[in-house]
């Protein structure tokens, strides 16, 4: 009885995820990287709705099916647009999100070293 | 001059700010996916009443209207909706197809002995993940087909409204 039950305790333990280590790293970053679309400021990872386990268990097959990062964030985007992802593609739609703070960034090197130079002076 | 420019630039960028915050704050802030599907997924569901696997490439594949509703027995605005898909059943030139969303057939088949069966066929999506396929958040959700082609979807519920824009598509 001993026996059977460690069987069991070993099965539960080495078979809970059906995923490997690496497949289930690639898992949790990219539900991680998803917006719950039917919650209030919550990822897909961290959203038990209706919609975000059925969400879930889709990225858990497509990664047993081979497809990769990219592949599975095309498949997103195509069914539910960009706004599903935290991390937003780089598009004519975001350039201005990605490039302002940069753009900010050197502006303000810009004004700081210009006032130096004149304080130095 | 200059503390003139300043507030010039402090009072402008307070009004931007304020007009955006009026603007975005005026929102909804229910979102609508945007979805850029216009053909119908390709999937394997199981049949509601014979447990037989069907594929979606046999399901609209005739020259009408398709209109493809995802619903559950536990859906409350599911029930509201019935009355209106009754009614569209009617249109001879309309098959309405339901996908029971992780649902328990019991349930299911309850709901549907007392409220009407307006359905030519039901699939069962038991885990949610046909849903994904189509691109859903929720139920319910309708999606008006023609020619393997998704002309309009609906978000939430059918109304009186909706069936006015259904039947004038189809005319």
């Amino acid at each position: 009885m001993k026996f059977i039950k460690l069987i069991l305790i070993l099965f539960t333990v080495f078979h809970f995820s059906s995923l490997s280590a690496s497949e289930d790293k690639l898992y949790n970053k990219i539900v991680k990287n998803l917006r719950c679309l039917v919650c209030q400021g919550q990822s897909v990872y961290d959203s038990d709705t209706e919609f975000a386990t059925s969400l879930k268990l889709v990225i858990k097959n497509k990664i047993q099916q081979g497809l990769s990062e990219k592949q599975i964030y095309n498949f997103l985007t195509e069914k539910y647009g960009e706004w599903i992802l935290y991390d937003p593609k780089f598009n004519k739609n975001t350039y201005l999100l990605w490039l302002l703070p940069l753009l900010i960034l050197l502006l303000s090197g810009v004004i700081i070293s210009k006032k130096l130079i004149k304080f130095k002076k | 001059m200059k503390r003139r420019i300043i507030s010039l630039l402090v009072v402008s960028s307070l009004i931007f700010v304020f007009i955006v915050f009026y603007k975005g704050l005026n929102k909804p802030s229910f979102y609508k996916p945007k979805s850029e599907i216009s053909k119908i997924p390709q999937f394997f569901a199981k049949n509601f009443y014979s447990d037989e696997e069907i594929d979606s490439k046999k399901i609209f594949d005739e020259d009408k209207y398709y209109l493809f509703n995802i619903w559950a027995s536990w859906c409350v605005p599911c029930k509201d909706e019935h009355l209106i898909l009754s009614k569209l059943s009617k249109n001879q030139q309309l098959d309405i197809i339901g996908l029971n969303y992780k649902d328990k057939v019991t349930n299911a088949k309850k709901f549907l002995d007392e409220l009407g069966d307006p359905y030519v066929k039901i699939l069962l999506d038991q885990d949610g993940t046909i849903s994904i396929e189509w691109g859903a958040i929720g139920v319910p959700e309708t999606f008006l087909i023609y020619q393997n082609r998704i002309i309009k979807k609906f978000i939430g519920p059918l109304n009186e409204n909706s069936i006015i824009e259904i039947q004038q598509i189809i005319k």
